[in-house]
């Protein structure tokens, strides 16, 4: 009795993890988790700030999510996500990286980008060709759904 | 006497400064809280294509289609479509328009049957390859071997990633940074031409590139 209890608690315990293996494989990334994309033209000054710690940005730095770049007068920043999507800040700008996740075998995902104050530019890449709803720019008032392909953003108070 | 001037002076500086600070500011007019503004404005894209945009505020939603169509949202308020134009959108977005990076291309580079070398004209347009890269100062390579289906399965596995790893040991020698370039190779499994198996055919032993 003791015996089957246990051979069943086992076959329970191996479908869960089968089960949890099973729900996990998707949202396994092909890049480092978090990573979003990579800075490609800067100009002027630019700050990275990552986890309350602000770093700083040059071309070449990578970009990951829930990052923020924030551009200061007369400055601006480029960055080119995994899934080819441009985005772009001018001057004064707040700009974060809310949500992003990128399957490059299925081309799924989702991307939110959040624009605090300035300006924005967006050239949809992959995500917004696979599903009309997978890409958004936030701003304090507005939810943006970008079908593609390219657009510009401004938020003022 | 010019000390007494001087002390006169300052004496009337002070004063002055007092009565400014002294001076209450007039009442102002209640002013509504600043409304945060968003403006959207579709363009069309490089290669003259125009997509969609939707726009959704509390009290809203609407969306833009056509070249210059803008949208406007104030507060929580519906989004107020209008237009724009090319002058308007370099005039706001001008400085944020030019910093987007370029967008990213592919190259195919074909070979001989059988072997990790170039055909000729691919030998000239990887020199193109080149070029394109030293005009993108962090360019992201991805390498990816293919063949046609002539071997065996494995044996196309390990001639692709040869082609690939061909690629990237040229680059390098050329001064692209060895981090910036990853390989893969896929065998005859992607051709390009669909043909039945142990058909040789060129066009399907390449290798693309891609540069972000």
């Amino acid at each position: 009795m003791m015996k089957r209890m246990l051979a069943g608690v086992r076959v329970i315990c191996l479908t869960c993890v089968t089960g949890l293996t099973f729900v996990l494989w998707p949202a396994v990334p092909a890049m480092a988790a978090g990573d979003a994309g990579q800075i490609k033209v800067l100009k002027g000054s630019v700050v990275l700030e990552r986890d309350g710690k602000t770093l700083p940005a040059t071309i070449g730095t990578r970009v990951m999510q829930s990052d923020t770049l924030k551009t200061g007068a007369g400055s601006s920043v480029g960055v080119t996500l995994l899934d080819n999507t441009l985005l772009s800040a001018g001057p004064n700008s707040v700009l974060v990286i809310e949500r992003f996740a990128f399957n490059s075998t299925t081309h799924q995902g989702h991307l939110d980008a959040g624009l605090k104050r300035g300006t924005l530019s967006m050239v949809s890449g992959k995500l917004a060709k696979q599903s009309p709803d997978a890409v958004r720019v936030i701003t304090p008032t507005t939810v943006l759904g970008a079908r593609g392909t390219e657009f510009h953003v401004q938020v003022t108070d | 006497m010019r000390l007494n001037d001087f002390g006169i002076v300052i004496v009337i500086a002070v004063v002055v400064t007092a009565l400014f600070l002294s001076e209450k500011p007039a009442p102002q007019p209640p002013v509504a809280a600043p409304q945060p503004k968003t403006m959207v404005v579709l363009v069309p894209d490089a290669g003259g294509k125009v997509g969609a945009v939707s726009v959704k505020s509390a009290q809203g939603e609407t969306v833009i289609n056509n070249a210059y169509a803008s949208a406007t949202t104030t507060g929580n308020a519906a989004p107020v479509t209008g237009s724009s134009s090319a002058a308007q959108v370099q005039q706001t977005f001008g400085e944020s328009a030019k910093a987007l990076p370029p967008p990213p291309v592919s190259y195919t580079l074909n070979f001989l049957e059988g072997r990790d070398e170039y055909t000729p004209e691919s030998r000239q347009n990887a020199e193109n390859v080149l070029r394109e890269l030293a005009k993108r100062p962090a360019a992201e390579i991805t390498v990816i071997g293919h063949t046609d289906r002539v071997g065996a399965l494995e044996y196309n596995d390990k001639l692709s990633l040869q082609r690939a790893e061909r690629v990237r040991a040229d680059f390098i020698k050329r001064g692209v940074a060895e981090h910036s370039i990853s390989v893969a190779g896929r065998g005859e499994r992607e051709p390009l031409v669909a043909t039945a198996d142990e058909v040789a055919e060129a066009r399907n032993r390449r290798v693309e590139i891609n540069i972000r």
